[in-house]
Protein backbone atom coordinates (compact mmCIF):
# COMPACT_ATOMS: atom_id res chain seq x y z
CA UNK A 1 0.00 0.00 0.00
CA UNK A 2 2.84 2.35 0.82
CA UNK A 3 6.37 2.04 -0.40
CA UNK A 4 8.69 4.96 0.20
CA UNK A 5 12.40 5.21 -0.46
CA UNK A 6 14.64 7.94 0.81
CA UNK A 7 11.92 10.48 1.48
CA UNK A 8 13.46 13.74 2.54
CA UNK A 9 12.17 17.16 3.33
CA UNK A 10 14.05 20.33 4.05
CA UNK A 11 12.45 23.60 5.02
CA UNK A 12 13.86 27.04 4.69
CA UNK A 13 13.53 28.64 8.03
CA UNK A 14 11.65 31.89 8.03
CA UNK A 15 13.18 35.14 9.12
CA UNK A 16 16.41 36.93 8.46
CA UNK A 17 18.94 34.36 9.60
CA UNK A 18 17.16 31.72 7.53
CA UNK A 19 19.09 28.50 7.46
CA UNK A 20 17.64 25.13 6.64
CA UNK A 21 15.74 22.65 8.71
CA UNK A 22 16.16 19.05 7.72
CA UNK A 23 12.83 17.78 9.04
CA UNK A 24 12.87 14.35 7.43
CA UNK A 25 16.21 12.81 6.58
CA UNK A 26 15.64 9.91 4.24
CA UNK A 27 12.77 7.69 5.29
CA UNK A 28 12.04 4.22 3.89
CA UNK A 29 8.60 2.80 4.57
CA UNK A 30 6.77 -0.35 3.57
CA UNK A 31 3.17 -0.93 4.51
CA UNK A 32 1.22 -3.87 3.11
CA UNK A 33 -2.49 -4.02 2.50
CA UNK A 34 -4.56 -4.69 5.61
CA UNK A 35 -1.91 -3.59 8.06
CA UNK A 36 -2.51 -1.26 10.98
CA UNK A 37 0.73 0.60 11.33
CA UNK A 38 1.65 3.04 14.05
CA UNK A 39 4.13 5.79 13.31
CA UNK A 40 5.58 6.76 16.64
CA UNK A 41 7.84 9.58 17.64
CA UNK A 42 8.05 12.70 19.78
CA UNK A 43 6.70 16.02 18.58
CA UNK A 44 9.03 17.53 16.03
CA UNK A 45 10.47 14.15 15.02
CA UNK A 46 9.11 14.47 11.47
CA UNK A 47 5.93 12.42 11.77
CA UNK A 48 3.56 15.01 10.42
CA UNK A 49 5.98 16.10 7.72
CA UNK A 50 6.32 12.51 6.52
CA UNK A 51 2.57 12.08 6.59
CA UNK A 52 2.02 15.28 4.64
CA UNK A 53 4.43 14.08 1.99
CA UNK A 54 2.69 10.71 1.68
CA UNK A 55 -0.69 12.43 1.34
CA UNK A 56 0.44 14.83 -1.44
CA UNK A 57 0.20 17.90 0.78
CA UNK A 58 3.91 18.50 0.73
CA UNK A 59 6.43 17.83 -2.00
CA UNK A 60 9.41 15.74 -0.90
CA UNK A 61 12.78 17.43 -1.36
CA UNK A 62 14.17 14.05 -2.34
CA UNK A 63 13.11 10.42 -2.55
CA UNK A 64 10.21 8.60 -4.13
CA UNK A 65 7.12 6.74 -3.07
CA UNK A 66 4.11 4.85 -4.29
CA UNK A 67 0.98 5.27 -2.24
CA UNK A 68 -2.13 3.22 -2.91
CA UNK A 69 -0.41 1.87 -6.01
CA UNK A 70 0.14 5.30 -7.57
CA UNK A 71 3.37 7.19 -7.91
CA UNK A 72 3.40 10.05 -5.45
CA UNK A 73 5.32 12.45 -7.65
CA UNK A 74 4.00 11.50 -11.08
CA UNK A 75 0.34 10.99 -10.21
CA UNK A 76 -0.64 12.89 -7.04
CA UNK A 77 -4.24 13.05 -8.25
CA UNK A 78 -4.35 9.25 -8.46
CA UNK A 79 -3.00 9.05 -4.92
CA UNK A 80 -5.61 11.54 -3.68
CA UNK A 81 -8.44 9.48 -5.16
CA UNK A 82 -7.26 6.36 -3.36
CA UNK A 83 -6.46 7.60 0.12
CA UNK A 84 -8.34 9.08 3.03
CA UNK A 85 -6.65 11.55 5.31
CA UNK A 86 -7.75 12.74 8.71
CA UNK A 87 -5.69 15.68 9.88
CA UNK A 88 -4.61 16.25 13.42
CA UNK A 89 -6.96 19.15 14.06
CA UNK A 90 -9.79 17.79 11.95
CA UNK A 91 -11.25 19.80 9.13
CA UNK A 92 -14.90 20.60 9.58
CA UNK A 93 -16.41 24.07 9.29
CA UNK A 94 -18.04 24.94 12.62
CA UNK A 95 -21.19 26.43 11.08
CA UNK A 96 -21.85 23.56 8.67
CA UNK A 97 -24.31 20.81 9.39
CA UNK A 98 -23.06 17.25 9.62
CA UNK A 99 -25.12 16.13 6.64
CA UNK A 100 -23.86 19.05 4.53
CA UNK A 101 -20.26 18.17 5.26
CA UNK A 102 -20.88 14.54 4.35
CA UNK A 103 -22.60 15.37 1.08
CA UNK A 104 -19.99 17.99 0.16
CA UNK A 105 -17.11 15.62 0.91
CA UNK A 106 -18.63 12.84 -1.19
CA UNK A 107 -19.24 15.15 -4.10
CA UNK A 108 -15.64 16.33 -4.00
CA UNK A 109 -14.82 12.72 -4.88
CA UNK A 110 -17.34 12.88 -7.72
CA UNK A 111 -19.96 10.79 -5.97
CA UNK A 112 -23.57 11.62 -6.70
CA UNK A 113 -25.53 13.33 -3.95
CA UNK A 114 -27.51 10.12 -3.36
CA UNK A 115 -24.41 7.94 -3.16
CA UNK A 116 -22.68 10.37 -0.82
CA UNK A 117 -25.65 10.46 1.52
CA UNK A 118 -26.13 6.69 1.42
CA UNK A 119 -22.46 6.07 2.15
CA UNK A 120 -22.62 8.77 4.82
CA UNK A 121 -25.51 6.99 6.51
CA UNK A 122 -23.57 3.71 6.57
CA UNK A 123 -20.53 5.44 8.06
CA UNK A 124 -22.67 7.31 10.59
CA UNK A 125 -24.03 3.97 11.71
CA UNK A 126 -20.57 2.42 12.00
CA UNK A 127 -19.06 5.38 13.77
CA UNK A 128 -21.91 6.05 16.19
CA UNK A 129 -22.91 9.28 14.51
CA UNK A 130 -26.49 8.33 13.64
CA UNK A 131 -29.05 10.99 14.38
CA UNK A 132 -26.59 13.89 14.31
CA UNK A 133 -27.29 14.85 10.67
CA UNK A 134 -28.87 18.19 11.36
CA UNK A 135 -26.46 19.32 14.08
CA UNK A 136 -23.80 21.88 13.23
CA UNK A 137 -20.32 20.51 13.71
CA UNK A 138 -19.61 23.17 16.35
CA UNK A 139 -22.19 21.55 18.65
CA UNK A 140 -20.64 18.06 18.49
CA UNK A 141 -18.53 16.72 21.32
CA UNK A 142 -14.81 16.27 20.74
CA UNK A 143 -15.21 12.54 20.23
CA UNK A 144 -18.14 12.95 17.84
CA UNK A 145 -16.29 15.53 15.78
CA UNK A 146 -13.26 13.25 15.58
CA UNK A 147 -15.45 10.40 14.36
CA UNK A 148 -17.05 12.76 11.83
CA UNK A 149 -13.56 13.66 10.59
CA UNK A 150 -12.90 9.97 10.15
CA UNK A 151 -16.22 9.44 8.39
CA UNK A 152 -15.33 12.24 5.97
CA UNK A 153 -11.95 10.63 5.33
CA UNK A 154 -13.71 7.35 4.50
CA UNK A 155 -16.56 8.71 2.40
CA UNK A 156 -15.08 7.43 -0.87
CA UNK A 157 -14.23 4.01 0.61
CA UNK A 158 -10.45 4.35 0.29
CA UNK A 159 -8.32 1.26 0.80
CA UNK A 160 -5.79 3.27 2.76
CA UNK A 161 -6.42 5.84 5.42
CA UNK A 162 -3.98 8.14 7.20
CA UNK A 163 -4.84 9.25 10.71
CA UNK A 164 -2.70 12.01 12.19
CA UNK A 165 -2.70 11.89 15.99
CA UNK A 166 -6.26 10.60 16.05
CA UNK A 167 -6.88 10.71 19.78
CA UNK A 168 -5.19 13.98 20.69
CA UNK A 169 -7.41 16.09 22.90
CA UNK A 170 -9.98 13.38 23.62
CA UNK A 171 -11.03 12.28 27.08
CA UNK A 172 -10.06 8.71 28.08
CA UNK A 173 -13.47 7.26 27.33
CA UNK A 174 -13.72 8.78 23.85
CA UNK A 175 -10.20 7.59 23.24
CA UNK A 176 -10.96 3.98 24.06
CA UNK A 177 -14.09 4.22 21.94
CA UNK A 178 -12.11 5.67 19.03
CA UNK A 179 -9.57 2.87 19.28
CA UNK A 180 -12.38 0.35 18.92
CA UNK A 181 -13.55 2.08 15.78
CA UNK A 182 -10.07 2.21 14.30
CA UNK A 183 -9.52 -1.50 14.99
CA UNK A 184 -12.84 -2.30 13.40
CA UNK A 185 -11.93 -0.36 10.27
CA UNK A 186 -9.15 -2.80 9.69
CA UNK A 187 -10.76 -5.97 11.05
CA UNK A 188 -14.16 -5.64 9.43
CA UNK A 189 -13.52 -3.56 6.37
CA UNK A 190 -9.95 -4.44 5.55
CA UNK A 191 -8.86 -0.80 5.39
CA UNK A 192 -5.12 -0.29 5.68
CA UNK A 193 -4.51 2.19 8.47
CA UNK A 194 -1.42 4.32 8.93
CA UNK A 195 -1.60 6.38 12.07
CA UNK A 196 0.82 8.70 13.76
CA UNK A 197 0.92 9.10 17.49
CA UNK A 198 3.16 10.27 20.23
CA UNK A 199 1.22 8.30 22.80
CA UNK A 200 2.90 5.04 23.66
CA UNK A 201 -0.23 3.44 24.99
CA UNK A 202 -2.05 4.21 21.77
CA UNK A 203 0.74 2.80 19.63
CA UNK A 204 0.87 -0.24 21.90
CA UNK A 205 -2.88 -0.84 21.95
CA UNK A 206 -3.60 -0.32 18.27
CA UNK A 207 -0.75 -1.21 16.01
CA UNK A 208 0.21 -4.51 14.44
CA UNK A 209 3.51 -2.96 13.65
CA UNK A 210 5.31 0.13 14.82
CA UNK A 211 7.69 2.39 13.02
CA UNK A 212 9.65 4.65 15.33
CA UNK A 213 10.95 7.95 14.04
CA UNK A 214 13.29 10.29 15.84
CA UNK A 215 14.97 13.39 14.51
CA UNK A 216 13.82 12.74 10.96
CA UNK A 217 15.08 9.16 10.77
CA UNK A 218 13.50 5.76 11.29
CA UNK A 219 15.17 4.32 14.35
CA UNK A 220 13.28 1.05 14.72
CA UNK A 221 10.38 -0.99 13.48
CA UNK A 222 8.61 -4.13 14.52
CA UNK A 223 5.65 -5.37 16.52
CA UNK A 224 5.14 -3.67 19.86
CA UNK A 225 6.21 -6.89 21.59
CA UNK A 226 9.34 -7.39 19.54
CA UNK A 227 10.34 -3.79 20.22
CA UNK A 228 9.72 -4.25 23.89
CA UNK A 229 11.81 -7.41 23.84
CA UNK A 230 14.77 -5.27 22.88
CA UNK A 231 14.67 -3.75 26.30
CA UNK A 232 16.33 -6.23 28.55
CA UNK A 233 14.25 -7.09 31.50
CA UNK A 234 11.58 -5.68 33.74
CA UNK A 235 11.93 -2.40 35.53
CA UNK A 236 11.97 -2.52 39.32
CA UNK A 237 11.55 0.46 41.64
CA UNK A 238 12.02 -0.04 45.37
CA UNK A 239 11.35 2.53 48.05
CA UNK A 240 13.34 2.29 51.30
CA UNK A 241 14.44 4.72 53.98
CA UNK A 242 17.23 7.00 52.66
CA UNK A 243 19.78 5.53 55.08
CA UNK A 244 19.44 2.03 53.75
CA UNK A 245 19.21 2.88 50.05
CA UNK A 246 22.86 2.13 49.35
CA UNK A 247 22.72 -1.18 51.17
CA UNK A 248 19.54 -2.11 49.33
CA UNK A 249 21.28 -1.46 46.04
CA UNK A 250 24.11 -3.77 47.04
CA UNK A 251 21.69 -6.54 47.91
CA UNK A 252 19.72 -6.05 44.73
CA UNK A 253 22.93 -6.01 42.72
CA UNK A 254 23.50 -9.63 43.72
CA UNK A 255 20.32 -10.71 41.97
CA UNK A 256 21.07 -12.64 38.83
CA UNK A 257 21.17 -10.35 35.80
CA UNK A 258 20.41 -7.15 37.69
CA UNK A 259 21.66 -4.10 35.83
CA UNK A 260 21.10 -0.38 35.16
CA UNK A 261 21.13 0.20 38.90
CA UNK A 262 20.46 3.77 40.00
CA UNK A 263 20.09 5.02 43.55
CA UNK A 264 18.43 8.26 44.45
CA UNK A 265 17.31 9.35 47.90
CA UNK A 266 15.17 6.54 49.20
CA UNK A 267 14.61 4.97 45.78
CA UNK A 268 16.49 2.16 44.08
CA UNK A 269 15.85 1.38 40.43
CA UNK A 270 17.20 -1.43 38.33
CA UNK A 271 16.37 -3.89 35.62
CA UNK A 272 16.25 -7.63 36.02
CA UNK A 273 15.33 -10.32 33.45
CA UNK A 274 12.47 -11.86 35.41
CA UNK A 275 11.01 -9.36 37.85
CA UNK A 276 8.34 -11.73 39.09
CA UNK A 277 10.76 -14.42 40.30
CA UNK A 278 13.46 -12.04 41.46
CA UNK A 279 11.19 -10.20 43.89
CA UNK A 280 10.61 -12.93 46.51
CA UNK A 281 14.35 -13.53 46.61
CA UNK A 282 15.06 -9.84 47.09
CA UNK A 283 12.41 -9.58 49.78
CA UNK A 284 13.97 -12.41 51.78
CA UNK A 285 17.46 -10.97 51.42
CA UNK A 286 16.39 -7.54 52.58
CA UNK A 287 14.41 -9.02 55.43
CA UNK A 288 17.44 -10.95 56.62
CA UNK A 289 19.35 -7.68 56.88
CA UNK A 290 16.50 -5.94 58.63
CA UNK A 291 15.83 -3.45 55.82
CA UNK A 292 12.19 -2.40 55.61
CA UNK A 293 10.81 -1.70 52.18
CA UNK A 294 8.28 1.14 51.93
CA UNK A 295 7.15 0.39 48.38
CA UNK A 296 7.86 -1.83 45.43
CA UNK A 297 6.97 -1.72 41.77
CA UNK A 298 7.72 -4.09 38.96
CA UNK A 299 6.74 -3.18 35.45
CA UNK A 300 7.00 -4.88 32.11
CA UNK A 301 9.01 -2.94 29.57
CA UNK A 302 6.93 -0.19 27.95
CA UNK A 303 7.41 1.52 24.64
CA UNK A 304 8.74 4.42 26.62
CA UNK A 305 11.56 2.14 27.75
CA UNK A 306 12.01 1.13 24.13
CA UNK A 307 12.27 4.71 23.08
CA UNK A 308 14.78 5.33 25.83
CA UNK A 309 16.88 2.37 24.78
CA UNK A 310 16.76 3.34 21.11
CA UNK A 311 17.43 7.04 21.40
CA UNK A 312 18.98 7.50 24.79
CA UNK A 313 16.17 9.69 26.02
CA UNK A 314 12.66 9.02 27.13
CA UNK A 315 9.78 10.07 24.94
CA UNK A 316 8.76 12.63 27.51
CA UNK A 317 12.21 14.22 27.60
CA UNK A 318 12.23 14.26 23.84
CA UNK A 319 8.95 16.14 23.90
CA UNK A 320 10.24 18.77 26.25
CA UNK A 321 13.44 19.22 24.35
CA UNK A 322 11.63 19.19 21.01
CA UNK A 323 13.48 21.46 18.62
CA UNK A 324 11.69 24.75 18.24
CA UNK A 325 13.13 25.27 14.80
CA UNK A 326 10.61 23.05 13.07
CA UNK A 327 8.57 26.21 12.58
CA UNK A 328 7.17 25.04 9.27
CA UNK A 329 5.86 21.87 10.74
CA UNK A 330 4.29 23.67 13.66
CA UNK A 331 2.63 25.94 11.20
CA UNK A 332 0.70 23.02 9.83
CA UNK A 333 -0.82 22.08 13.13
CA UNK A 334 -4.16 23.68 13.45
CA UNK A 335 -5.63 25.56 16.30
CA UNK A 336 -8.42 23.21 17.21
CA UNK B 1 -13.26 21.99 -12.92
CA UNK B 2 -16.72 23.49 -13.49
CA UNK B 3 -18.23 20.80 -11.29
CA UNK B 4 -15.75 21.55 -8.53
CA UNK B 5 -16.16 25.31 -8.88
CA UNK B 6 -19.90 24.92 -8.54
CA UNK B 7 -19.48 22.79 -5.40
CA UNK B 8 -17.25 25.35 -3.72
CA UNK B 9 -19.42 28.24 -4.88
CA UNK B 10 -22.53 26.59 -3.49
CA UNK B 11 -20.86 25.82 -0.19
CA UNK B 12 -19.73 29.42 0.28
CA UNK B 13 -23.07 30.87 -0.79
CA UNK B 14 -24.87 28.59 1.67
CA UNK B 15 -22.53 29.70 4.41
CA UNK B 16 -23.16 33.36 3.56
CA UNK B 17 -26.93 32.87 3.49
CA UNK B 18 -26.85 30.97 6.74
CA UNK B 19 -25.46 34.02 8.42
CA UNK B 20 -26.69 37.08 6.47
CA UNK B 21 -25.64 39.36 9.31
CA UNK B 22 -22.18 39.60 7.76
CA UNK B 23 -23.64 40.70 4.44
CA UNK B 24 -25.66 43.32 6.29
CA UNK B 25 -22.59 44.55 8.16
CA UNK B 26 -20.66 44.65 4.89
CA UNK B 27 -23.20 46.97 3.35
CA UNK B 28 -23.40 49.26 6.40
CA UNK B 29 -20.36 51.35 5.54
CA UNK B 30 -21.42 52.24 2.01
CA UNK B 31 -24.93 52.92 3.29
CA UNK B 32 -23.55 55.34 5.88
CA UNK B 33 -21.64 57.10 3.13
CA UNK B 34 -24.73 57.15 0.96
CA UNK B 35 -26.94 58.79 3.57
CA UNK B 36 -24.59 60.86 5.73
CA UNK B 37 -21.98 61.94 3.20
CA UNK B 38 -23.74 61.69 -0.17
CA UNK B 39 -26.15 64.61 0.34
CA UNK B 40 -23.29 66.91 1.41
CA UNK B 41 -21.08 66.00 -1.51
CA UNK B 42 -23.86 66.09 -4.07
CA UNK B 43 -24.94 69.55 -2.91
CA UNK B 44 -21.37 70.81 -3.15
CA UNK B 45 -20.82 69.22 -6.56
CA UNK B 46 -24.05 70.69 -7.89
CA UNK B 47 -23.49 74.14 -6.37
CA UNK B 48 -19.95 74.53 -7.69
CA UNK B 49 -20.84 73.25 -11.11
CA UNK B 50 -18.00 70.75 -10.95
CA UNK B 51 -20.03 68.33 -12.96
CA UNK B 52 -22.30 68.52 -15.93
CA UNK B 53 -24.67 65.92 -14.46
CA UNK B 54 -26.47 65.54 -11.17
CA UNK B 55 -24.12 64.82 -8.26
CA UNK B 56 -25.82 61.50 -7.52
CA UNK B 57 -24.69 60.24 -10.91
CA UNK B 58 -21.15 60.93 -9.75
CA UNK B 59 -21.47 59.67 -6.22
CA UNK B 60 -23.54 56.47 -6.52
CA UNK B 61 -21.21 54.62 -8.93
CA UNK B 62 -18.24 55.66 -6.80
CA UNK B 63 -19.82 54.26 -3.67
CA UNK B 64 -20.45 50.87 -5.27
CA UNK B 65 -16.82 50.82 -6.43
CA UNK B 66 -15.85 51.50 -2.83
CA UNK B 67 -18.12 48.68 -1.72
CA UNK B 68 -16.27 46.29 -4.03
CA UNK B 69 -12.91 47.66 -2.96
CA UNK B 70 -13.42 47.20 0.76
CA UNK B 71 -15.95 44.37 0.80
CA UNK B 72 -13.85 42.05 -1.35
CA UNK B 73 -10.44 42.91 0.01
CA UNK B 74 -11.06 41.40 3.40
CA UNK B 75 -12.47 38.03 2.26
CA UNK B 76 -9.04 36.54 2.94
CA UNK B 77 -9.96 36.57 6.61
CA UNK B 78 -12.57 33.91 5.96
CA UNK B 79 -9.95 31.79 4.24
CA UNK B 80 -7.57 32.18 7.18
CA UNK B 81 -10.34 30.93 9.47
CA UNK B 82 -10.84 27.92 7.18
CA UNK B 83 -7.11 27.37 7.14
CA UNK B 84 -6.96 27.33 10.93
CA UNK B 85 -9.89 24.96 11.23
CA UNK B 86 -8.24 22.53 8.81
CA UNK B 87 -10.88 22.85 6.09
CA UNK B 88 -8.34 24.02 3.52
CA UNK B 89 -6.11 21.02 4.13
CA UNK B 90 -9.07 18.68 4.06
CA UNK B 91 -9.99 20.00 0.61
CA UNK B 92 -6.42 19.92 -0.65
CA UNK B 93 -6.11 16.21 0.00
CA UNK B 94 -9.18 15.47 -2.14
CA UNK B 95 -8.94 15.35 -5.94
CA UNK B 96 -10.71 18.73 -6.18
CA UNK B 97 -9.24 21.14 -8.73
CA UNK B 98 -7.01 23.78 -7.12
CA UNK B 99 -8.23 26.47 -9.47
CA UNK B 100 -11.82 25.58 -8.57
CA UNK B 101 -11.05 26.08 -4.89
CA UNK B 102 -10.23 29.69 -5.74
CA UNK B 103 -12.83 30.33 -8.44
CA UNK B 104 -15.75 28.96 -6.43
CA UNK B 105 -14.96 31.25 -3.53
CA UNK B 106 -14.24 34.28 -5.68
CA UNK B 107 -17.44 33.92 -7.69
CA UNK B 108 -19.47 33.62 -4.49
CA UNK B 109 -17.86 36.83 -3.19
CA UNK B 110 -18.43 38.68 -6.45
CA UNK B 111 -22.08 37.68 -6.58
CA UNK B 112 -22.59 38.86 -3.01
CA UNK B 113 -20.98 42.20 -3.88
CA UNK B 114 -23.26 42.62 -6.89
CA UNK B 115 -26.32 41.99 -4.73
CA UNK B 116 -25.13 44.55 -2.20
CA UNK B 117 -24.48 47.03 -5.01
CA UNK B 118 -28.00 46.47 -6.33
CA UNK B 119 -29.43 47.33 -2.92
CA UNK B 120 -27.44 50.56 -2.80
CA UNK B 121 -28.45 51.56 -6.31
CA UNK B 122 -32.08 50.78 -5.55
CA UNK B 123 -31.97 52.98 -2.44
CA UNK B 124 -30.32 55.79 -4.39
CA UNK B 125 -33.13 55.55 -6.93
CA UNK B 126 -35.87 55.52 -4.33
CA UNK B 127 -34.55 58.03 -1.82
CA UNK B 128 -32.41 60.41 -3.83
CA UNK B 129 -34.03 60.28 -7.26
CA UNK B 130 -30.97 58.87 -8.96
CA UNK B 131 -31.68 58.86 -12.65
CA UNK B 132 -29.28 56.51 -14.39
CA UNK B 133 -30.17 54.52 -17.51
CA UNK B 134 -30.84 50.82 -17.04
CA UNK B 135 -28.19 49.71 -19.50
CA UNK B 136 -25.61 51.87 -17.77
CA UNK B 137 -26.43 50.36 -14.39
CA UNK B 138 -26.11 46.85 -15.82
CA UNK B 139 -22.70 47.63 -17.30
CA UNK B 140 -21.58 49.18 -14.02
CA UNK B 141 -22.60 46.00 -12.21
CA UNK B 142 -20.53 43.92 -14.62
CA UNK B 143 -17.56 46.16 -13.81
CA UNK B 144 -18.23 45.83 -10.08
CA UNK B 145 -18.37 42.06 -10.51
CA UNK B 146 -14.96 42.02 -12.21
CA UNK B 147 -13.53 44.42 -9.65
CA UNK B 148 -14.76 42.16 -6.88
CA UNK B 149 -13.26 39.08 -8.60
CA UNK B 150 -9.95 40.93 -8.81
CA UNK B 151 -9.83 42.01 -5.21
CA UNK B 152 -11.15 38.77 -3.76
CA UNK B 153 -8.52 36.74 -5.67
CA UNK B 154 -5.76 39.05 -4.47
CA UNK B 155 -7.12 38.90 -0.94
CA UNK B 156 -7.07 35.08 -0.89
CA UNK B 157 -3.61 34.96 -2.42
CA UNK B 158 -2.31 37.47 0.09
CA UNK B 159 -3.95 35.76 3.06
CA UNK B 160 -2.52 32.36 2.09
CA UNK B 161 0.90 33.86 1.53
CA UNK B 162 1.01 35.74 4.82
CA UNK B 163 -0.94 33.21 6.91
CA UNK B 164 -1.19 35.81 9.65
CA UNK B 165 -4.30 37.42 11.04
CA UNK B 166 -2.16 40.33 12.24
CA UNK B 167 -0.11 41.13 9.17
CA UNK B 168 -3.01 40.67 6.75
CA UNK B 169 -5.27 43.60 7.80
CA UNK B 170 -2.27 45.83 8.47
CA UNK B 171 -0.97 45.35 4.96
CA UNK B 172 -4.45 45.71 3.45
CA UNK B 173 -5.07 49.03 5.18
CA UNK B 174 -1.70 50.31 4.07
CA UNK B 175 -2.52 49.48 0.46
CA UNK B 176 -6.20 50.36 0.38
CA UNK B 177 -6.03 53.88 1.81
CA UNK B 178 -3.86 55.38 -0.97
CA UNK B 179 -5.82 53.39 -3.57
CA UNK B 180 -9.05 54.85 -2.22
CA UNK B 181 -7.85 58.45 -1.96
CA UNK B 182 -6.17 58.41 -5.36
CA UNK B 183 -9.13 56.85 -7.13
CA UNK B 184 -11.32 59.93 -6.80
CA UNK B 185 -14.06 57.88 -5.18
CA UNK B 186 -14.91 60.55 -2.64
CA UNK B 187 -14.35 63.60 -4.81
CA UNK B 188 -13.56 63.19 -8.51
CA UNK B 189 -9.94 63.95 -9.34
CA UNK B 190 -9.98 65.85 -12.63
CA UNK B 191 -7.44 67.96 -14.47
CA UNK B 192 -9.48 70.97 -13.43
CA UNK B 193 -10.11 70.15 -9.77
CA UNK B 194 -6.72 68.78 -8.71
CA UNK B 195 -3.13 70.05 -8.80
CA UNK B 196 -1.19 68.61 -11.72
CA UNK B 197 0.98 66.28 -9.67
CA UNK B 198 -1.98 64.79 -7.82
CA UNK B 199 -3.84 64.32 -11.08
CA UNK B 200 -0.79 62.59 -12.56
CA UNK B 201 -0.43 60.21 -9.63
CA UNK B 202 -4.10 59.35 -9.75
CA UNK B 203 -3.76 58.42 -13.43
CA UNK B 204 -1.25 55.74 -12.41
CA UNK B 205 -3.73 54.20 -9.99
CA UNK B 206 -5.61 51.52 -11.92
CA UNK B 207 -8.66 51.83 -9.68
CA UNK B 208 -9.12 55.41 -10.77
CA UNK B 209 -9.85 54.18 -14.27
CA UNK B 210 -12.30 51.64 -12.94
CA UNK B 211 -14.14 54.36 -11.02
CA UNK B 212 -14.14 56.49 -14.19
CA UNK B 213 -15.70 53.75 -16.26
CA UNK B 214 -18.31 53.18 -13.53
CA UNK B 215 -19.27 56.85 -13.68
CA UNK B 216 -19.31 56.95 -17.45
CA UNK B 217 -21.56 53.94 -17.70
CA UNK B 218 -23.90 55.43 -15.10
CA UNK B 219 -24.39 58.51 -17.19
CA UNK B 220 -25.00 56.32 -20.22
CA UNK B 221 -21.87 57.37 -22.06
CA UNK B 222 -21.02 54.22 -24.01
CA UNK B 223 -18.46 55.83 -26.30
CA UNK B 224 -15.19 54.04 -26.92
CA UNK B 225 -13.38 56.92 -25.28
CA UNK B 226 -15.36 56.70 -22.06
CA UNK B 227 -15.24 52.95 -21.58
CA UNK B 228 -12.10 51.63 -23.21
CA UNK B 229 -9.34 52.33 -20.67
CA UNK B 230 -11.32 51.39 -17.56
CA UNK B 231 -12.71 48.20 -19.10
CA UNK B 232 -9.32 47.05 -20.28
CA UNK B 233 -7.80 47.87 -16.91
CA UNK B 234 -10.40 45.92 -14.93
CA UNK B 235 -10.23 42.94 -17.29
CA UNK B 236 -6.45 42.78 -17.16
CA UNK B 237 -6.50 43.13 -13.38
CA UNK B 238 -9.05 40.35 -13.04
CA UNK B 239 -7.01 37.99 -15.21
CA UNK B 240 -3.78 38.76 -13.36
CA UNK B 241 -5.47 38.40 -9.98
CA UNK B 242 -6.98 35.02 -10.84
CA UNK B 243 -3.61 33.90 -12.14
CA UNK B 244 -1.91 34.96 -8.90
CA UNK B 245 -4.65 33.41 -6.79
CA UNK B 246 -4.61 30.08 -8.63
CA UNK B 247 -0.85 29.92 -8.44
CA UNK B 248 -1.00 30.46 -4.71
CA UNK B 249 -3.68 27.80 -4.33
CA UNK B 250 -1.74 25.36 -6.47
CA UNK B 251 1.59 25.95 -4.83
CA UNK B 252 2.38 23.16 -2.48
CA UNK B 253 2.02 23.81 1.21
CA UNK B 254 -0.33 26.72 0.56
Amino acid sequence: MIKARGLERRFRRKGRNGGEVHAVKGVDLDVSAGELVGFLGPNGAGKTTTLRMLTTLLKPTAGEATVGGRDLLADPLGVRRRIGYVAQGGGTAPASKVVEEIEFQGRLYRMSKEDALARGAVLAEQLDLAGLDQRTTATLSGGQRRRLDIALGLIHSPGLVFLDEPSTGLDPQSRANLWDHIRRLRDEQGVTVFLTTHYLDEADALSDRLIVIDDGKIVAEGTPDSLKARVSGDGVVIGVSPDSAQETAEVAGRLEGAHEMTVTEGTVRFRVPRGDTAMPELLRALDARGIAMTSMQVHRPTLDDVFLTLTGRSLRDAEEGAPTDSAEEKETTHVA
Amino acid sequence: MLHDTWLIFRRDMLAALRNPTWLAIGIMQPLLYLFFFGPLLVKALNAQGLSDVDGWMIFTPAIIAQLALFGSSFVGFGLLAEYRSGVVERLRVTPVSRVALLLGKVLANALQTVVQALIIIALAYLVFDLNAPFSGVVLSLVIVFLLSVTLASCSYALALTLKSEDAFPALLNAVLMPLLLLSGILIPITAGSAPDWLYTISRINPFRHVVDVERNSFRGDFSMDALFTGSVVVLVMAVLAIWWGSRTFQRENA
